[in-house]
């Protein structure tokens, strides 16, 4: 609480009293209104029934953790299928993740300590215009580049690396490409700030000492990236996990996405009150498994902010 | 040969079309502590990470120990580089990096914390072995990274100007103190520097660079005394140069006619000087001195324009004839010869304390 007022007094001093309350209300605005306050609407839709209209507000609207005990149990035994989704799903966003940090490493270091002048902005463009074309399109493109037809089959059968099509939608193998490819650039970023921020002879001292490569960044690199890995391994994990577009357009027929499930509650069943149930549940399982891995591999959550 | 020999023959670095280093040709022996001098941008910088693998020279070869250098990278050279910024590793403790050497080795955990007690014993510096880096003093620091390069047992210690980071009395301090390590391991040192008063304190040999070329190398009181072009005169110490032309030529003296009246100096390096050259005439301001009587050469008549005070020396600047001079008085020399109450002086000095060079550079040497 000091440190906000001493923050306010700060920002008041220096630029004005009017840029002072202007950063408090969007900041207010920011955590309250568009962070809060959805989630605990939502929380507090998830925790009652589903009754028809003329009945909300009367006696029957009570709280009920039955929307919650579905998950675990559905209609009895325990729910195998939307539990095994959603393990499904993070061991897929966990994939995902993993497949950006070892693309992203190498590119981020390069770009932060080898490539100059035109080299590197053209890495940095090359990098930044996949977000000018909308996911839908981008989630359609893979799909022919990667269907039984595609560019890529064309190109293996051509070579006759394999003789009849690959399908590469059923296998998850377009699914999982267009998701890393999606957040290579949140990744780059993130590894890069960390990596730029180190000293180049470290490098070469290390180098002279000695060390092969390898170890220079296992000892010396790494160390310094991991932050930046732990953000962007955090951003690419969450919006991995909750990504739907994707799924729903690359995901093999037999392949159902979490955020899929919540989708269909919302929209299909028509029944909110599970599908925020369900949402919640994502949300706290994402959380508790980022927070389990800051623990695991010793990352304090300032050292993400930086 | 000795294995901690080095030696560059015929070396050039160019980088595109700028020639960073241009046909350094030294050795190096075993056991000396040798200096690269010269101004920032003159590529001293360039050749130590010449010789520490860093950079490979355009044409030309080093040799280490007898050895081409050439495709061995800087990771199995027989040298240490100390960087200017020192490149401690900040997440690892102080014994964590004076044992990076040995880890890299593959040595034993409890061997490498032994090895870098030691060494921090050796510095000076015991039981900070579990400190983080950011712990310590600037003058601390320096030493660890002694400890650190020294940990990998080289052949070959390669010091880039490591002492510039510290204030003054701290880096007197540490030059001591280098030179010290340095006879007390045995080791080449190569050191480099802009610092013309750390290279003539500490080195055995000092090597004056210039715009990539090496243009003289010598023991420290040669490159003082007896300078080979007018760069190393006017870049190493404070000196007075006197332009003129040669009237005549006795052995190693030249007399020139210049503003002053005629001078008389020592030809560099015993060259022979034709009638009429346009050469430069250095004395250094520890050597003009006061006359009581008129001497019989070099006598210049001069006009006292400002005095410093500088501790152990005054500093007068004088003018003579349209030519600016400085002049250093020992303080302890009240009792000699004084300025007259006008401010003019006599004075001279001795034709052996003075170096004759020729005025364009491409003729020097």
């Amino acid at each position: 609480m000091a440190a906000l007022r001493q923050l306010w007094s700060t920002i008041a001093d220096r630029h004005g009293l009017g840029v002072a309350v202007f950063i408090g209300v969007a900041v207010l605005f920011w955590v309250l209104v568009l962070i809060v306050l959805p989630q605990l609407a939502m929380f507090d839709v998830s925790l009652r029934h589903n009754l028809p209209r003329p009945e909300i507000g009367g006696p029957a609207d009570v709280y009920t953790l039955k929307n919650y005990s579905y998950f675990l149990f559905g209609n009895g035994a325990l729910n195998t299928l939307d539990i095994g989704v959603l393990v499904k799903t993070l061991i897929a966003a966990v994939i995902v993740t993993l497949l950006d940090i070892v693309i992203c490493y190498p590119i981020a270091f390069i770009l932060a300590h080898s490539a100059t002048g035109v080299a590197a902005r053209m890495m940095v463009i090359g990098l930044i215009v996949p977000f000018w074309i909308n996911d839908i399109l981008r989630a359609f493109a893979f799909r022919i580049l990667f269907g039984a037809t595609g560019v890529i089959n064309g190109i293996g059968q051509a070579l006759g690396l394999w003789s009849s099509p690959i399908d590469f939608i059923r296998a998850d193998v377009a699914l999982y490409a267009g998701l890393a490819y999606t957040y290579t650039l949140l990744m780059v970023f993130s590894i890069y700030n960390a990596v730029e921020t180190l000293d180049r002879n470290q490098i070469e001292a290390a180098r002279d000492m000695g060390a092969s490569w390898w170890r220079v960044h296992w000892r010396v690199v790494l160390p310094v990236a991991k932050p930046g890995i732990a953000s962007g391994a955090t951003m690419v994990f969450m919006l991995t996990a909750g990504a739907l577009a994707a799924p729903q357009i690359l995901g093999g027929p037999s392949n159902l996405w979490f955020t899929q499930i919540i989708y269909q509650w919302f929209n299909d069943a028509g029944d909110w009150q599970r599908g925020s149930a369900y949402a919640t549940i994502l949300l706290v399982v994402c959380l508790a498994f980022v927070f389990l891995m800051m623990r695991v591999f010793k990352v304090s959550i300032g050292a993400i902010g930086r | 040969m000795n294995t901690r020999d080095v030696v560059l023959e015929h070396v050039s670095i160019r980088f595109g079309n700028y020639r960073a280093v241009e046909n350094a040709h030294l050795s190096i022996r075993g056991g000396e502590f040798f200096s690269f001098l010269g101004p920032s941008g003159c590529g001293k910088t360039t050749l130590l990470r010449c010789i520490s693998g860093f950079v490979q020279p355009s044409e030309g070869r080093v040799l280490i120990g007898g050895k081409d250098m050439r495709n061995v990278g800087p990771n199995k050279r027989p040298t240490a580089l100390i960087f200017q910024n020192l490149a401690l590793f900040p997440l690892l403790s102080v014994a964590e990096n004076i044992a990076f050497p040995l880890e890299v080795r593959g040595v034993g955990r409890k061997e490498r914390r032994k090895r870098a007690d030691e060494l921090l014993e050796m510095i000076a510096l015991p039981g900070t072995g579990d400190k983080k880096v950011h712990e310590l003093s600037g003058g601390q620091r320096q030493r660890v990274a002694i400890a650190r390069a020294l940990a990998a047992e080289p052949d070959i210690l390669l010091l880039d100007e490591p002492l510039s980071a510290l204030d003054l009395k701290l880096r007197q301090h540490m030059r001591t103190e280098l030179r010290a390590i340095q006879q007390r391991v045995g080791l080449t040192f190569i050191y480099i520097t802009h610092d013309q008063g750390e290279a003539l304190t500490m080195s055995d040999q000092v090597a004056v660079m210039n715009a990539g070329v090496v243009e003289q190398v010598g023991d420290p009181q040669t490159i003082y005394n007896r300078p080979k072009t007018p760069f190393v005169a006017s870049f190493v110490g404070e000196t007075n140069a006197i332009p003129g032309a040669v009237m005549n030529q006795q052995g190693a003296l030249v007399t020139l006619d210049t503003a002053l009246g005629p001078l008389t100096g020592q030809s560099a390096g015993g060259r022979d000087y034709q009638a009429g050259e346009r050469c430069t005439l250095f004395v250094r301001p520890e050597q003009l001195a006061l006359a009581d009587a008129p001497p019989a050469t070099n006598a210049i008549a001069a006009r006292r324009v400002n005095e410093e005070f500088e501790g152990s020396i005054r500093t007068l600047f004088l003018n003579a004839n349209g030519v600016d001079l400085r002049l250093y008085r020992m303080n302890a020399d009240a009792s000699g010869p004084a300025l007259a109450a006008d401010g003019t002086a006599s004075i001279w000095f001795r034709p052996e304390h003075a170096t004759v060079l020729p005025a364009d550079p491409s003729r020097s040497g």
